[in-house]
């Protein structure tokens, strides 16, 4: 109703004008909001190099590597990133061994043999594992993980990184799951019944083409699934204790990179001292870390999306 | 070939019976495995019921945190849990629903797209201490907001700006062509085209994503940890709303707090095992909004998916 009276008002070829103009300015407004992802990712990188470079100011950069401590809250300081990274890859090999063979048995059985009612019903469900907050997982791993293991080794501590990785382990399932069903539903129905052709069951057809067919899709999803437990703070700072530990024994307590990084967080250490300004350093590994994964994943979910 | 041409019919059928039973093997193992991972989901949940049970009482959400396990309660963590989860929204709705209309409608197929998409891609994978350290250098350092309800509110909008941003994307493509081709032949513009057409039949997929994005932050305890939020507040930020003109109040937005998550954490890392029940009953909490949103977003996109037939 207004648009016809601005009509009569102003004339259409004025009123189109305004209108395009218009358009012209709300243009610019929507992609400032889509800057903000390009900001962010910048603000991220600059803000990791930058506070981190008062830490290496201190500490040089061959210490930060070969270094086989890591004790920047005592009196003895000693900065080698060393034990965080061995704490951090070793809770997620643990992951890693629980989530790759449920999420892909899960997702070739989604995929290949659920009836469709079933399977639209269930990934939801499933998804609702991922969506659980971490905080309550990590209740899960020390309250009830941890005793649970106890009692088949009594010797277990009390903190360990096997219940964090066996956690996150549940917790990342629906992540693999979900991106490897997408990739084996990509693979073309003609290719499956090339193989019923030939006399190949359901299983077989599954395992010898289907899934070597929607291989790059698969490792996408383990790179992303990967990415996400090497990321992942407060089970392994619940439950894992958070001494560093240069282990790769899961059994032992130890801490991550991202552990570390809340236990700073909690304390009181000024802003300017070393201690504050090595969380900014760890947080530099960790993103280094995850985004040669993302990278990779990328790509290769952008092969698979490719390929047929 | 060979090895076929010495196969008696007795012998296929024994082979063919055999992987057939192989099938049906694995058929049973995909089950076990889908069904214990949701029994594990289930357990947790009522593991966390029961534990807590002893706390549940209006006395639990009316009482601040204590020294004494059976006098404390979530007051002040679920009021700051709100209150961020106001900011948050508000922030990570427009922005993100921007970028979507702009990436899907507007962008042109350029390498500066796709530099954009590529960021929201990388965004989504980024850990979320990372965002925490993002808002302590940025935020809290470089802008001093200081440990605030605004520094939360406005870094869990960023680490769920590609929940939203994906979300609407989909829902934006999800509506047919022929539906803006008919607009744009009535002479509408581009932007008549997307606020009048568009975007109201991806109502129900922004929602979802919206509701899914604000799921992932009411749990997200790492990033407000890392900013430095204390888990031991005896006090209200200042009311939003006053009774004087202009009747709104923003001093919240700049006042201390504590989350339901942090209130959690504080509590399963005591030693004192009366904390363990007050954590469990703030999990079941935690955990039961979680899953209700959940429920509430799937619910949403039945809903309009049913509703709409193009």
């Amino acid at each position: 109703m207004s648009q016809g009276k601005a009509l009569q008002a102003k004339g259409a070829f004025a009123s189109l004008q305004y209108r395009k103009t218009r358009d012209r300015i709300i243009e610019l407004v929507l992609l400032a909001a889509g800057m903000v992802a390009v900001f962010t990712t910048m603000a991220i990188v600059f803000i990791l190099f930058y506070e981190s470079s008062f830490f290496f100011e201190h500490v040089s950069v061959k210490d930060f590597i070969t270094d086989t401590m890591w004790t920047p809250l005592f009196a003895d300081a000693r900065y080698g990133i060393m034990p965080l990274v061995a704490g951090t890859l070793t809770v997620t090999g643990v992951a890693v061994l629980v989530a790759i063979p449920v999420g892909t048995i899960i997702a070739i059985y989604l995929s290949e043999f659920a009836p469709h009612q079933l399977r639209e019903s269930v990934k939801p469900i499933l998804e609702l594992l991922g969506a659980v907050p971490t905080v309550v997982y990590g209740y899960f791993a020390l309250l009830m993980v941890t005793p649970l293991l106890q009692k088949i080794w009594p010797d277990l501590p009390g903190f360990n990184m096997l219940s964090a990785g066996l956690v996150i382990g549940l917790m990342i399932v629906p992540y693999v799951a979900s991106v490897s069903e997408d990739a084996m539903r990509a693979v073309p129905k003609y290719m499956r019944e090339g193989s019923y052709a030939m006399g190949a069951t359901k299983l077989q057809t599954a395992l010898r083409v289907v899934v070597p067919g929607a291989f790059s899709g698969l490792a996408a999803a383990y790179i992303l699934g990967i990415s996400r437990a090497v990321g992942e703070t407060m089970v392994v700072a619940i439950a894992a204790g958070m001494m560093a530990n240069l282990t790769f024994n899961p059994t032992e307590p130890a801490a991550t990179i991202t552990a570390y990084i809340v236990q700073v967080s909690l304390g009181d250490l000024p802003h300017d001292s070393i201690g504050y300004q090595s969380i900014f350093a760890a947080g530099l590994v960790l993103m280094l870390m995850t985004l040669v994964l993302n990278v990779i994943g990328f790509f290769l979910t952008r092969k698979f999306r490719e390929a047929y | 070939m060979a090895a076929t041409a010495h196969l008696t019919l007795e012998e296929i059928r024994k082979g063919l019976s055999w992987r057939k039973q192989l099938d049906k093997v694995f058929i049973a193992v995909g089950l076990a495995f889908l069904f214990g991972c949701l029994a594990i989901l289930a357990i947790l949940f009522f593991d966390l019921v029961r534990d807590g049970s002893s706390r549940f009482g209006w006395d639990f959400f009316t009482s601040f945190p204590s020294r004494k396990a059976e006098n404390a309660g979530i007051l002040s963590a679920a009021v700051g849990t709100m209150l961020i989860m106001v900011v948050t929204a508000l922030v990570a709705l427009p922005v993100g629903v921007a970028a979507a209309i702009y990436l899907e409608e507007y962008a042109p197929k350029n390498w500066f797209t796709g530099i954009i998409e590529i960021n929201v891609t990388n965004l989504a994978g980024v850990p979320s201490i990372i965002y925490g350290l993002l808002a302590l250098g940025l935020f809290v350092y470089q802008f001093n907001f200081g440990q605030s309800v605004l520094t939360a509110g406005l870094t869990l909008a960023l680490l769920i700006l590609p929940i939203v941003i994906v979300a609407t994307r989909e829902s934006l493509r999800a509506v047919p062509k022929a539906i803006r081709e008919a607009a744009y032949g009535l002479g509408a513009t581009r932007w008549e085209v997307t606020k009048d057409h568009v975007l109201p039949y991806s109502t129900g997929g922004i929602l979802t994503g919206l509701i899914l994005g604000l799921s992932r932050a009411i749990g997200e305890t790492a990033p407000i940890i890392t900013i430095g939020a204390l888990s031991f507040i005896a006090f209200l930020p200042p009311s939003p709303v006053t009774g004087e003109f202009p009747f709104l109040n923003f001093e919240w937005l700049m006042s201390e707090f504590t989350a339901m998550p942090i209130q959690m954490f504080n509590w399963v890392s005591r030693p004192d095992q009366a904390f363990q029940a007050n954590a469990a009953a703030a999990g079941a909490i935690l955990l039961g909004m979680t899953l209700a949103m959940n429920a509430v977003a799937i619910w949403i996109r039945y809903r309009f998916r049913k509703k709409i037939s193009w």
